[in-house]
């Protein structure tokens, strides 16, 4: 697949930076011309894998979260969420609905969302080394969508 | 996050107002638990009118507030999601058992 844009961002996981990631992302999906319920889909998944890297990656200190934004031909938004954190030991468990080791404030449903929100979630992960989530998504094509050609 | 509250009769109304991520959800749980604990409603309505944006954080705020009203034999209800936060909910299939109240399709929001 052909990579037509790409962008890549760093900061450190503090809480306060979940609102920048979820406006970051979401202008740089805007030259794909989303919908708005396709930018509100787009702004939950961001959100649930940066506040994972916060809450779970990186529970003590404060380290860095890297996300990679691509734009690949036909449409297609990548969101890569990489940390270097605790790491996940076991995938299958944290991905299933309402399990979670966040305690009370939080409700489990971080992956379960990220996968009904997109097409296409992938998780890697290593103990002690940190995760990768990887998710893509389509946005649709609008028809006499003007602005497009403009762009291109 | 901002968070108001309006009592009528046994009516405890709480708004929320901005966006409700995890960073918001930190001091708006201990807030409405708070405001639970001191009011005793009898009918407890979470509106989220003015919540730009929601991610699962919402759920978390949403059940802990249902189990703090149910063990005070309050009703429950949340009322005027938006459809981003309305998805996010359904997606955890709670919306039936916690009262959250559809969003309008007529009304044009955002």
């Amino acid at each position: 697949m052909n990579i037509l844009n790409e962008v890549s961002i760093t900061f450190p996981s503090r809480s306060s930076n979940e609102g920048y990631a979820r406006a970051a992302v979401s202008a740089f999906a805007a030259q794909l011309d989303p919908t708005l319920d396709e930018i509100g889909d787009i702004k939950t998944a961001i959100s649930e894998a940066v506040t994972n890297c916060i809450v779970h990656a990186y529970p003590e200190c404060v380290g860095k979260i890297y996300i990679r934004l691509r734009i690949f031909e036909g449409n297609i938004l990548e969101i890569v969420v990489r940390d270097r954190g605790k790491g996940i030991p076991d995938i299958a468990q944290a991905k299933t609905p309402m399990f979670t080791t966040g305690g009370e404030d939080r409700s489990g449903m971080g992956f379960t969302i990220m996968e009904s929100f997109t097409d296409n979630l992938k998780i890697r992960s290593k103990p002690g080394v940190g995760t990768c989530v990887t998710m893509r998504k389509k946005i649709s094509m609008r028809i006499g969508g003007l602005s497009r050609e403009r762009h291109s | 996050m901002k968070i108001y509250s309006e009592r009528d009769n046994g009516v405890l109304t709480v708004s929320l107002s901005g966006e409700l991520d995890h960073h918001a959800a930190r001091n708006a749980i201990p807030e409405i638990s708070r405001l639970i604990d001191t009011e005793l409603p009898v009918n407890l309505v979470l509106n989220f009118e003015r919540v730009s944006f929601m991610d699962s954080s919402g759920i978390a705020l949403v059940i802990g507030a249902y189990k703090r009203a149910s063990s005070i034999g309050s009703t429950f209800s949340v009322i005027n999601t938006s459809k981003q936060a309305y998805k996010v909910f359904n997606a955890a299939g709670i919306c039936k058992i916690m009262n959250i109240k559809e969003p309008d399709a007529i009304t044009v929001k955002n």
